[in-house]
């Protein structure tokens, strides 16, 4: 593709969503920057999807401002917006084939010629010799990514995704992921896709805004949200935290130092998301793959300065490339602890005494105001 | 079935009869429907068949001659009730497909939770009988009745009867009375198959065409009605079939001029009991309507659709 799309950043300023007296979506400032890949991720019902069809405009804000560039489009109508939109279940038209699917949007714009870019555009996709084809004789991954064909060949100025994998299965999903990832930076346009995937949202978005509520919780991008969360919900909708709540000891400009269960934990004062006066509650944190386990009897050999708290292993199960083990510990009745299988120790078996120890640097604090277990994903929505 | 079989051959025999009885199933499931058929429909139409093709008078009895002049004659005199039953039923069909599609519309995509209210009230008609139904029309349109007042007042029978379809400041006995008759009563047959129809366009098809820079008179130009395709076909046709064999209403709301061919064949049957030209008529009918009817599936191309 050689036409590069005019336009801007997509600007969202306040806009917010209301159903009666259910709001949908809160008061509401993003801005996802030209040519970006953003990612609105949350579980359902956070209101992303409505943020989505809020910058379609197939949904009005009930309050604030939708902008392209400098272009407000708050009150356009869909079909007057340079947006297009990939449907959660494609929405393919049943009664086209794919190339007349394709087409559809070029036409509408009056476009006579559309041969040469429909094929091209098959051909991006790899639906080729399927042109002719109707929608119902494709499988899900090949609508899929006609539907995302269908989207891209009007050169919009931002591309909509609206759960696009969500039909899919697991290995069809990676691939497309991939596909998608591909596409985007073949074609430079701006993406906003929504998932509530936390893996798809970090594999593929360079931005990633997790919502919560109708709210944004935080916004950064993927390693950052994952090594510095802000809130109990990002700690624990991406990826799994070690959560303890603690006591604040002592503190300095550096460092601050916090007890509990008996244990002595230090952690970095700028990594620290509350007040840290001595006496105040807070919750300390740290990712599974960050600790390392000891058998209780090695405990002189670990080096100082680093935390640790001793504990005694419930649950070990191998997954091949690492061993994840549940260790209950004063501090914490489930501690997840991932190791890695280099080296492993027969000793490290459910009842054993250990000791867990990590690098204070890796350790983040959280205001102890909000629900520890926020954002912990249920088994049915881990899908 | 009988257990006759030694023990030590269970193994592979009875998987074949389980099968086998369960291949008889769907013909057991089509016996009474086909029975039925056969009773009541291709009995009487052999029958109607043979009779059409016989000579004779009540008194002399009726003889199958193979008498096939009796189609040409009857065609010959009745031309006219022929046209005007295809014009009438066409005209009634296109009236129910304008006044019911808007309808049908509105029920599938803007009725909300007043949705099975309104399809109830499309088929609240049917809870009187069809002959009443029609007479309370000829009370509607009676000489010095209120819609006559209005029309006329309105100078709407005026343009009505320079077109010919009314007479002066009378509604009943006239061709359009006969129109409003047939397409009052077959209105439903209409809106039933269209609501099918556009009730299981996923509406998330309107928002892709709008998605798609389409605006929404072109997303129904482009995706709504061709998607309901399936429901106009079906609609028309049952609106159509039944409308061009109907009497009662030409009967009722008509005068003599506007004899459609059911009134000529049930006056055949009944009352001068030409059994040979009555039935000879019905034959013509049915071939008119099954040729009119194949050219039109084609034409609309439904079996294109899913």
């Amino acid at each position: 593709m050689t036409q590069k799309t005019e336009g801007g950043d997509v600007r969202l300023a306040g806009i917010s969503k209301t159903y009666g007296s259910f709001t949908a979506v809160h008061p509401l400032d993003l801005t996802v920057p030209q040519g970006s890949f953003f990612a609105l991720l949350g579980a359902s019902g956070c209101g992303k999807t409505t943020t989505l069809r809020m910058i379609a405009g197939l949904e009005d804000p009930s309050t604030g401002t939708v902008s392209l560039g400098d272009t407000d489009v708050t009150h356009l109508p869909p079909y007057k917006r340079p947006v297009n939109t990939v449907f959660q279940s494609y929405a393919l038209f049943p009664h086209l084939d794919i190339s007349e699917n394709v087409a559809f949007g070029l036409r509408r714009r009056g476009i006579k010629s559309v041969k040469k870019q429909v094929d091209d555009m098959l051909d991006l996709v790899q639906l080729g010799q399927f042109a002719k084809r109707k929608p119902h004789q494709l499988s899900g991954g090949q609508q899929q990514r006609v539907a995302v064909a269908r989207a891209l060949i009007n050169h919009p100025q931002v591309l909509l995704l609206d759960e696009p994998l969500g039909a899919l299965d697991l290995k069809l999903r990676r691939q497309m992921q991939l596909e998608l990832k591909r596409i985007q930076t073949e074609v430079g346009i701006t993406f906003v896709h929504v998932t509530h995937d936390q893996e798809e949202a970090m594999t593929m978005a360079d931005q990633v805004a997790v919502m919560n509520g109708g709210r944004v919780e935080q916004l950064g991008a993927p390693a950052d949200l994952y090594e510095n969360p802000k809130t109990t919900f990002v700690a624990n909708f991406l990826g799994t935290s070690n959560l303890i709540e603690a006591e604040v000891a002592s503190t300095t400009s550096d460092v601050v130092t916090v007890t509990c269960g008996g244990a002595k934990l230090k952690l970095p004062n700028a990594r620290c998301q509350a007040q840290t006066a001595t006496g105040d509650k807070l919750l300390v944190g740290v990712r599974p793959e960050k600790v390392s386990i000891a058998h209780a009897d090695d405990a002189d050999s670990i080096p100082d300065g680093r935390n640790r708290i001793t504990g005694r292993i419930t649950a070990s199960s191998f997954i091949g490339v690492s061993t994840q083990f549940i260790v209950d510990s004063p501090a914490c009745a489930d501690f997840d602890v991932y190791v890695q299988n280099i080296e492993r120790d027969s000793r490290l078996a459910p009842g054993a005494e250990v000791v867990l120890h990590w690098n204070p640097e890796h350790t983040f604090g959280l205001d102890a105001d909000q629900a520890i277990d926020a954002g912990v994903q249920s088994v049915e929505d881990a899908s | 079935m009988t257990v006759t079989e030694a023990p030590p051959a269970t193994e592979e025999p009875p998987v074949h009869k389980v099968s086998a009885r369960k291949r008889l199933v769907p013909y057991w499931l089509l016996l009474p429907g086909i029975l039925w058929l056969l009773v009541f429909f291709a009995l009487p139409l052999i029958y109607q068949g043979s009779t059409s093709v016989q000579e004779g008078s009540l008194e002399a009895g009726f003889k199958v001659t193979w008498h096939f002049q009796t189609y040409w004659d009857a065609l010959a005199e009745y031309w006219p009730q022929f046209i005007r039953s295809l014009l009438y039923a066409g005209t009634a069909t296109i009236l129910c497909l304008l006044l019911g599609y808007p309808l049908a519309y509105l029920i599938a995509f803007k009725a909300g939770r007043w949705r099975n209210l309104v399809l109830v009230l499309v088929i609240a008609p049917f809870f009187t009988s069809f002959l009443i139904r029609t007479l309370a029309w000829k009370t509607i349109l009676a000489d010095g009745g209120p819609v006559v007042g209005v029309l006329d007042a309105l100078h709407v029978l005026d343009v009505t009867s320079w077109l010919g379809w009314t007479e002066g400041s009378r509604l009943l006995a006239t061709p359009l009375a006969v129109v409003c008759g047939l397409t009052y009563n077959f209105l439903p047959f209409m809106i039933l198959p269209l609501y099918t129809s556009l009730e299981r366009i996923d509406g998330r098809l309107h928002e892709a065409a709008g998605d798609l820079y389409a605006t929404p008179a072109t997303t129904f130009r482009k995706v709504t009605f061709p998607l309901s395709m399936p429901g106009v076909v079906s609609g028309t046709l049952l609106t159509f079939i039944p409308a061009a064999g109907d009497y009662v209403n030409a009967e009722l709301l008509g005068s003599t001029d506007t004899k459609m061919v059911g009134s000529v064949i049930q006056s055949q049957f009944l009352r001068v009991l030409d059994y040979p030209t009555a039935a000879a008529l019905s034959f013509i009918l049915m071939a008119i309507v099954l040729i009119m009817v194949t050219v039109y599936m084609r034409k609309s191309g439904t079996e294109d659709l899913v």
